[in-house]
């Protein structure tokens, strides 16, 4: 029974991620709209422009190889299966135990490289500079990333992220000071690895200043709109693992009957919706940095995720000296 | 089975160097399918002996020093490094029956040096291990001088055959020092060194086996030796060469200096490693020759593999057995993946060499179509190494960065936050070969051609395509069952690290400890599939289905001229332009890189230039220093020739004197 139960939270939470991810989008793009005195495109918006991409047919650039027409399907595959391992409403899904926090880190790697790769394959000089400036902020990027995932690894004795939230939700950590840098250090990553402000900016018109805009800037019809559903689904990848990991309250636990699904979903979409609001007010106050700020940008996120560490260790140090 | 695997592949070692000198009449048609033939027997018995439990065999043969019998051995750990040898070098055999025109002088050297790789894994005593390991550096320095018409070859030829020197000195001198009670291996375990004898050996094996395997700072020979050997010499010295050395590091620190070691001696292991995986995958970033990039990326791995081994050590030093094993699992589970997929990198840079006309990136480019094969091999090889799962790469990387989690319990505050730049260091490292993997890849297939030679490029003929897919195979399983290489493992596992893996790492699921969630490529490609197959079905029934082929967009720039079809190449982003920004931020803290343009003024025709440059901290700080003291000490000597008969007369005097007083006081003690 328990084992169906969790296939059918798995089904349900990837089938209500792909349909708020777009909206999520959408409604980030309004409350910027709004929060600068534009009106903005309606919420439903980038569901929109998605069944109208998928109606067009596509031009593909000429000269490019077939990895350039299979890249946006392996990119949107492994951001789903990145999905499918962060839980959203409920935890001991079909996939809890595959859910390990480097495994998510490699998928989307994984998905980066690849449409780092196709945007190799124009040949054009924009793709070129997008792909190397993407793997230049991972770079910088996943140091930080990965302190991260160290802390809570000590924490919970584990890099799983599934077991990870059901000890910080029990309680048994109590707050801790590691565990706010750790926030600090991963929202930072966050924004660098979603491409969002002021590392990147998603709704640049200036090419000269796109990194991830400019790496799929020949795709159209279908592609595209396979490329713009992963790069939603990333977002809300991010929002929701900082939801489930630093505001675990509401998440149903396995053992739960699937009654309380419902208000679990409500409690996510709340997290969802402040985070979203978050966003928007940050992007909408801040300016996009030149690029050769953001290694010092990211390098105060590595900053925060060795503080995390050693403050564990210190406060750690304490524990054993008082026994 | 088990009983006879010794002595078939010590006869299968004999009988691969016997195909030297018979190569030389024969030819090397005879040379590489014989070296094939017996690799490949050679890896089914190893993995029969390997399957069967393992049990160590010694084999006294009647050869070598006069009066005494050479001890040959086989264990679990040899047989583990003797599978990675013969797989790689039955890739390399068969790779090697590739036709480039008329045969080359060298390829006696090929069976001889996988002999003698094999002879160095088999050996139970000092004398074999020594006689093994120079005979392998010589063999290797035969095959790096193949074209030895180029300048470039010659001194990288020169460079390797100095570090091989210096790295016979000192693995000889540790031998020596361990051969106080006996030259066999049991003899050496039954009486351990102590005090300062332990500390000479570990740090004479660290020059002698950390220089052949390409820990920094002794790592500099190796960007330049391998990309001048024949690709697949490159593909068995990256593959499997650095491999063998880790064995002999492994095998004399690990397990001859007895498990009696204190901690500390982890912590150069760790140094080292650190260094090669930082610098190694920076530097592969911004190589602009393949060969260069790949060879500067195994520097990169080898790193990784020892960051295992001193973890391991350290652990095992201070009792955690279960940490130890998951370290030097994940090492040697590294050791194994990278092994393989560098060499199936190899051979694919070959396969471009001779199908697109040059190793240059600059080039190089859009060979994805015209070379189905070698472009797939190396996507797939350039997967494993910037750490995707589910691939190989990805496996032993997770292992290793569970062990640096656990690690913290070996020490105080000082060794966590140690330990904690150690994270963030590997993290950086494999990010960094991540951006070197997707550059190599970028400007290699994929773009538009950079020469005329790229557009006309054709692929690798039938052995190097059946190298290149066995290898493939080979790579693609490791990454999906990785559960079942440390079962291979397992025996050496118990040997190193008195811990096995058995209840942590089976076919499905890798675990860092009992009873928690671990690693389960399979699962994780499931579901890759799954979704792949789930948005496939949702395109094929909502989207509009076909493409049409139209001009790059590219903001709005015109299609390229009918005179240039595949556009001016320098409007193409390339290597150089790829590397710019880890070229600023970190090429210029850590290699001291400069880039330098000299843009004339408009109206001038003089052409723009662009120069970059960069040197390894290791040559600034190390080889550097040591060749200018060097220039000063023989400038010295040199002055002696100028001396006229009356100073001539007067040094050789006082040098009697001084001797004769010399001996005078030790007469007095």
């Amino acid at each position: 029974m328990s084992a169906l139960a969790g296939l059918l939270a798995l089904v349900l939470h990837l089938a209500l991620l792909i349909v708020v991810a777009p909206l999520l989008t959408g409604l980030v793009r309004r409350l910027k709209a709004r929060m600068v005195g534009r009106s903005g495109p309606p919420v439903t918006q980038a569901w929109r422009d998605l069944s109208r991409l998928l109606r067009k047919q596509p031009v593909v650039a000429e000269g490019t190889s077939w990895l350039f027409r299979a890249a946006p399907l392996v990119s949107l595959a492994a951001s789903l299966a990145a999905c499918a391992l962060v839980p959203s409403f409920a935890l001991g899904m079909a996939t809890a135990g595959l859910s390990d926090l480097l495994v998510i880190a490699g998928l989307l790697a994984l998905s980066r490289a690849v449409t780092a790769l196709a945007a190799m394959d124009t040949g054009t000089a924009f793709g070129g500079i997008g792909a190397s400036r993407e793997m230049a902020f991972s770079t910088f990027a996943e140091p930080a990333l990965l302190l991260v995932v160290f802390t809570l690894a000590l924490l919970a004795g584990t890099t799983n992220l599934d077991a990870i939230v059901t000890l910080i939700g029990s309680g048994a950590l109590g707050l801790r000071v590691s565990l706010a840098l750790a926030l600090a250090g991963l929202s930072a990553v966050a924004i660098a690895e979603t491409g969002r402000v002021p590392i990147d900016n998603p709704a640049t018109h200036l090419e000269l200043t796109m990194v991830h805009e400019a790496m799929v800037l020949e795709y159209s019809g279908r592609y595209l709109a396979l490329i713009e559903l992963a790069a939603s689904l990333r977002l809300l990848l991010w929002m929701s693992l900082l939801a489930v990991v630093f505001a675990p309250f509401g998440i149903a636990q396995s053992a739960q009957s699937t009654l309380l699904w419902l208000p679990a979903m409500a409690a996510w979409l709340v997290k969802i919706l402040v985070l979203a609001v978050a966003l928007a007010g940050f992007e909408a106050t801040r300016a996009k940095m030149r690029v050769f700020r953001v290694p010092e940008f990211l390098g105060v996120a590595l900053l925060l995720g060795l503080l995390a560490a050693i403050f564990l260790f210190v406060s750690q140090g304490f524990a054993q000296g008082l026994m | 089975m088990t009983g006879i695997a010794l002595p078939a592949l010590a006869t299968l070692a004999a009988l691969l160097l016997a195909l030297g000198p018979l190569v030389a009449f024969a030819g090397p048609r005879i040379g590489g399918t014989g070296t094939l033939l017996l690799c490949l027997v050679g890896a089914l018995v190893d993995l029969g002996f390997l399957l069967g439990g393992a049990a160590p065999q010694v084999l006294a043969v009647p050869i070598g020093l006069p009066g005494q019998a050479t001890l040959l051995a086989l264990d679990g750990i040899s047989g583990f490094f003797a599978l990675l040898l013969l797989l790689a070098g039955a890739a390399a055999a068969l790779a090697s029956l590739e036709d480039h025109g008329p045969p080359s002088p060298t390829a006696p050297a090929l069976p001889v040096f996988l002999g003698a790789m094999a002879i160095t894994l088999l050996a139970g005593d000092a004398f074999a291990l020594v006689a093994g390991f120079e005979l392998m550096s010589f063999a290797s320095f035969v095959l790096v001088l193949t074209h030895h018409r180029d300048a470039a070859v010659r001194s990288a030829g020169l460079l390797y055959f100095g570090m091989a020197a210096i790295g016979a000195v000192s693995l000889i001198t540790a031998l020596a020092l361990l051969s106080g009670h006996g030259a066999g291996f049991a003899a050496m375990r039954a009486m351990p060194p102590e005090g300062w004898r332990a500390s000479v050996i570990l740090f004479a094996v660290l020059i002698g086996a950390g220089s052949k395997a390409g820990l920094a700072p002794l790592h500099v020979w190796l960007p330049p030796a391998h990309a001048a050997a024949p690709s697949h010499v490159s593909a068995l010295m990256s593959g499997a060469m650095t491999k063998v050395a880790l064995y002999v590091l492994v095998r004399i620190v690990f397990d001859l200096c007895g498990p009696a070691q204190p901690l500390w001696w982890g912590l150069p292991l760790l140094a080292m490693g650190i260094a090669s995986a930082v610098i190694g995958a920076l530097r592969a970033n911004l190589e602009t020759d393949i060969k260069s990039i790949l060879a500067c990326s195994t520097v990169e791995n080898v790193g990784l593999v020892a960051i295992g081994l001193g973890l391991g050590f350290a652990a095992r030093a201070a009792d955690l057995t279960a940490l130890a094993g998951l370290a030097i699992g994940g090492a040697l589970l590294h050791a194994m993946a990278h092994g393989l997929f560098k060499s199936l990198l190899f051979l694919c840079a070959g396969a471009i060499q001779h199908g697109a006309g040059s190793r240059l990136l600059s080039r190089l480019g859009g060979v994805i179509g015209r070379m189905p094969y070698t472009a797939g091999g190396m996507l797939l090889g350039a997967a494993c190494l910037a750490g995707l799962p589910p691939g190989a790469g990805f496996a032993g990387e997770w292992m290793l960065f569970q062990s640096v989690i656990s690690a913290v319990r070996l020490g105080g505050l000082g060794l966590q936050i140690v330990i904690c730049l150690l994270a963030a260091a590997l993290a950086l490292a494999t990010a960094m070969a991540a951006s070197a993997a997707v550059r190599l890849v970028g400007v290699t297939l994929l773009g538009r051609p950079r020469s005329a030679e790229a557009a006309a490029a054709h692929e690798a003929g039938p052995p190097t395509r059946w190298a290149i897919l066995g290898l493939g195979g080979l790579v693609l399983l490791i990454g999906l069952v990785p559960g079942g290489v440390i079962g291979l493992a397992e025996p050496a596992l118990h040997a190193l690290a008195n811990a096995g893996m058995t209840e942590r790492a089976g076919l499905l699921l890798v675990t860092p400890q009992d009873k928690v969630a671990g690693y389960a490529p399979l699962g994780i490609a499931v579901l890759l599939v799954l979704a792949t197959l789930v948005i496939l079905a949702v395109l094929r029934a909502r989207a509009v289905a076909g493409h049409r082929n139209g001009p790059a967009w590219d903001c709005g720039f015109g299609a390229a001229p009918e005179w240039l079809p595949n556009g001016d190449p320098l409007t193409q982003y390339g290597g150089g332009s790829f590397a710019q920004p880890l070229r600023r931020v970190l090429g210029s803290a850590l290699l001291g890189a400069t880039a330098h343009v000299d843009m004339p003024e408009p109206g001038d025709t003089r052409p723009a230039v662009f120069a970059e440059q960069a040197q390894d901290p290791a040559n600034a700080f190390l080889f550097g220093p040591a060749a200018a003291l060097r220039a000063r000490l023989s400038g010295f000597a040199d002055q002696m020739q100028f001396l006229t008969v009356r100073q001539s007369l007067t040094v050789i005097f006082v040098a009697l004197v001084a001797f004769l007083g010399l001996i005078a006081v030790l007469e007095q003690l």
